[in-house]
This record gives structure tokens, sequence and C-alpha cells, in this order.
């Protein structure tokens, strides 16, 4: 097997809006090293074909949002919404995570090895998030549907207004937001906690010993005579 | 939107750059905010029973040997900008003589004005600044006009800044309450209120963090801070956060900006721990 050598774009050299169209002219499969990506924002964006990108350092708002099928790994730290509306594909980050990362992907799969701000999974839709450290307050807000699992612990209000959605936390829980819960571990969720542990590369969760959080399914009908308490 | 930046040095080998590098991230930040923009300073601490005084004309012209002679006062020139070295008290005399004293204090010095990063840090000279930290702000205005008062940082009570990306909304009744403890407000502006808030409660004897969480209690509305003292270098945001911050903490130095972007020229950048700082956690770095 021979591996395909990577093409370089240097973000020192080239616009954002350059880099992207070269993204969107490489032939599906292509191998590509992103360097002095500096904290820009929307690289790597509404990619519809597989490619494997490395970004060689930390990088701004909004990369790899609206992709299906990339594979996306950066060696740093991300800002904002990190894989935002993620297809399908697998998006790696090495460093920590800012605000909202994986918000409403509908697939895929986002790996954050440190800590996950504020808002990670708002509005999930599909996917799996798996961070190995932390997440922050308001995550997993009104996720309709995917997991999240998470490595460290969770802050203020996870899982607020939850639909179907399923969170994983291996730490301690803040506080649960409105409508979520705890609920027995089957099976079934140390089976799906323990893929996605292997895919992130996470042997510091122990799959058994997690917390799934899931919804009370109190808030999906209007209840008249709770009319005062909402 | 609005810009901030700011760089806390844990090694002294580093503060021949600290001009350099501030306006390198000052200028990064530069599509936040058009309006205006400015420094703090702090280095060069003048000796027990002195005072600095950052200066700007409110007229065309102004001597600023004859004025610092009449003081008493030594100055330096940094661009437009000027520092007077002198006693306590000069604040009144100099306002009198159509001067603005912009900061005061024994480490602080600040320069601000409207216009873009690029000038204004040209216009003073920033670059080549020395000192142990500064802040930094770009502003897009929103809760007063466009003017050199009205720009960041702020800077209400000796050796004390601040920055500001949000907008309070409860800011005239906490204003309000200061004035009728004898706090002066010079202009509108809603960072000026948390600005003094802080200075008031620091000069009754609470200390940065503390002061910080009298502003979490009494300020509502979005808000990532960015504060100074002599000896300290704050960070506070809004439980809800929607304004962003970047941390990174590095053996040789605290960086903070609303963007990593601003931060990629640091030494070693690389290396630092970066992260996003917790909604109402209080970080607060002290010099030894």
């Amino acid at each position: 097997m021979t591996v395909a050598a990577a093409t370089v774009l240097d973000c020192d050299q080239r616009s954002v809006r350059e880099i992207n169209v070269e993204l969107r002219n490489l032939e599906p499969g292509s191998v590509v090293r992103i360097v002095n990506p500096k904290g820009r924002h929307n690289l790597a964006v509404g990619l519809m074909k597989h490619l494997d990108i490395t970004f060689a350092g930390s990088v701004g708002h909004y990369i790899g949002g609206l992709c299906d099928g990339v594979q996306i790994q950066i060696d740093g730290f991300c800002g904002w919404g990190v894989g935002e509306n993620l297809m399908n594909g697998l998006i790696r980050v090495t460093g920590n995570a800012s605000e909202r990362a994986g918000a409403t992907a509908h697939g895929g799969t986002l790996v954050v090895e440190g800590d996950a701000a504020t808002r990670t999974g708002i509005s999930l839709k599909g996917g799996a998030i798996a961070v190995g450290g932390d997440v922050g307050d308001f995550s997993m807000f009104m996720a309709q549907a995917g997991t999240l699992l998470i490595g460290g612990d969770a802050g203020e209000a996870l899982g607020d207004s939850l639909y179907e959605a399923v969170i994983y936390v291996a730490g301690s829980v803040k506080s649960l937001g409105s409508d979520a819960r705890h609920e027995e571990l089957s099976d079934d969720d140390v089976t799906t906690v323990t893929q996605l542990c292997a895919i992130a590369c996470f042997d510091h969760i122990e799959p058994q010993n997690v917390k799934r959080i899931a919804s009370a399914k109190q808030l999906y009908h209007f209840d008249a005579l709770k009319a005062q308490k909402y | 939107m609005c810009g901030i930046v700011g760089l806390h040095l844990l090694d002294g080998d580093l503060e021949p750059q600290l001009g350099q590098l501030l306006s390198a991230m000052l200028i990064q930040m530069t599509d936040r905010g058009p309006d205006s923009s400015g420094v703090a300073i702090y280095g060069d601490v003048v000796a027990d029973g002195l005072l600095k005084y950052s200066c700007r004309a409110q007229r065309d012209s102004v001597d600023w040997r004859r004025v610092a002679s009449e003081c008493g006062a030594t100055y330096v020139a940094h661009g437009d900008g000027a520092v007077l070295i002198a006693e306590p008290g000069l604040r009144e005399r100099l306002e009198a003589d159509g001067i603005r004293v912009v900061s005061t204090g024994s480490a602080v010095e600040v320069f601000k004005e409207v216009g873009l990063p690029a000038e204004v840090v040209q216009r003073f000279d920033v670059a080549s600044r020395h000192g142990y930290q500064g802040i930094g702000h770009t502003r897009l205005a929103t809760e007063s006009a466009i003017t050199t008062d009205g720009s960041h940082p702020f800077s209400t009570h000796d050796d004390l800044c601040v920055v500001h990306n949000g907008s309070f909304s409860n800011y005239f009744s906490v204003k309000r309450d200061l004035e009728a403890m004898g706090e002066e407000f010079l202009t509108k502006n809603d960072t000026e209120v948390a600005a003094r808030l802080i200075g008031y409660e620091m000069s009754h004897g609470r200390d940065l963090g503390d002061a910080l969480m009298v502003l979490q209690k009494q300020l509502d509305g979005f808000y990532t801070l960015l504060c100074a003292t002599e000896n300290q270098f704050a960070v506070v945001r809004d439980a809800v956060s929607c304004k962003p911050a970047v941390v990174a903490v590095h053996d040789r130095y605290v960086a903070m900006a609303s963007e990593y972007r601003a931060l990629t020229e640091l030494p070693d950048i690389d290396n630092a721990k970066v992260f996003e700082p917790i909604p109402t956690e209080i970080y607060v770095w002290s010099r030894p």
C-alpha cells in the first residue's frame, strides 16, 4: 500500500477563501497538511467528500463546520463551534476546545482530547462527541439525538431540555438541567461507551462506571395543570 | 463586538518586548472594533511619594516642558502622549489648564484615542515600550459616544485599568449609587461604571478578586472583563459568556485575548496551556 504524499497549504501564503477553494478542488481521499493556521476562522468548511486534513497548530472559530465525510485533526486549541453541523466524518482536537463544540451536528464523530467549554453539543441532532476532559455549562442543551461522552466533569445545567440524546459522564456533574435525569446503565450503554472510547483512543474511562443521563420526558407534552410551573 | 488583549509577564527577560508584543496582539483584533483603541502599559514604577499622570492635550498645542516645570514635574513624551511624574494632587490643576489626565498611578500609563489600533499604537509609540504587563482594547461603540474619553482602557483609580467586551444593562442605577457615594463620572459609558465600582470597592479595603465578586452581584449584562492593578491581572466573564475569551498560561507569561489569533506571535505559544475561561470564575494572577 502506498501512502499519498500530503499536499501542504500554508496560511501565511493564502487567504482563508483560497485555502477553502483549494480544499474543494482536491481529489477525494487526498491528504492535506495546513500549516500556520494561527487561529484563523472558517477553514475547511462545507467539504462534501473524504479528505484527510491536519492543522499544524491552533485554529479559530467554526473549523470543519458542515462537512460530510472529512477526517480532520487539529494539533492544538480550537475556537468556537468546531464541527458545527457536522454531517459525517471524524474531527479530532488534541488540545482544548472553545464553546459550542459540535453544535447541531447531524452525524460523524468529534473528539476533543482536552476540555470543551460551554454549550458543548448544543442542539445535537446525531453522531457522537467524545471529550477526554471536562465540559462547560449548558452542554447538550436541547440535544435531540446522538451521544456525548465526558471523560472528566460536567458544568451546570447538563442536558437541559434533552430529547432523545444520551450523555455519559465519567466524572462529576455540577448540576443537571431541567428534565435531565440519571438512568440505569444497560449493557448496550457499556458497549456504546466502549466503542466510542476505542474511536477516541481514550483509555482513562471505565465504560461500566460512567453515569447515563437522559431525558425524563416530562417536558414533551404541555400539561395545563402545571401551567404555573413551567 | 470589541476586541481585548492583555499580557502579564512572569519572566523579566521579556519586559523589553512588552510594547511590541502587546501592539501585535491588539492589531490582530482590529476587525473586532473600528471606533477607538487604547493600551495601558505597566512599568517604570516611580518612587514612593510620586505619581505618574498620563496626559492628553485638550487644546491645540501644549508646551509640556512648561507645564512640567510649573508643576515641579518631570515629563516623558511617548509620541503624542505625555507622562508627567510629580507629587500626588495635581489632577485638578492640570485639568484646569486644558489637559485631560487619562490615568494616574505609580506604574500605569494609558494611551487611547479614536482610531484603529495600528494608528493609535504608532501615534503613542507603543511598540518601543517596555514594562511588566499591559492591556489593550479596540472598540465597537454601543453604550456611549465615540470619543477619546469613551475609549478603553478606563482608568478611574490609581493603577487600576479595565477593558470590556460586552455591555451592561443596569449601569445607570449602579452609577447613581456610586455618585451618591462620591464617585464622579467623566462619561456616560457603561465600562466606566464597572471600573469605578471596582475602584470604589478596592479603595474601601477589598482586594481585586472580592471587588469583582461585588461587580458580578451588582452589574447585570454580558461581559468579558480584563482588569489590571499595579500587581494583578484578572479575567472575569458573565454566567452566559457569549463574548469570546481565550487565556494562554505559559511559564514566561499569562496572556488573554478575545480570539486566539491575537496570541499567535507570543514566544513559544505552542507550549502554552490555552483554554477558554469558565463563566463566572474569577481568574487573578499576581506578581510576586
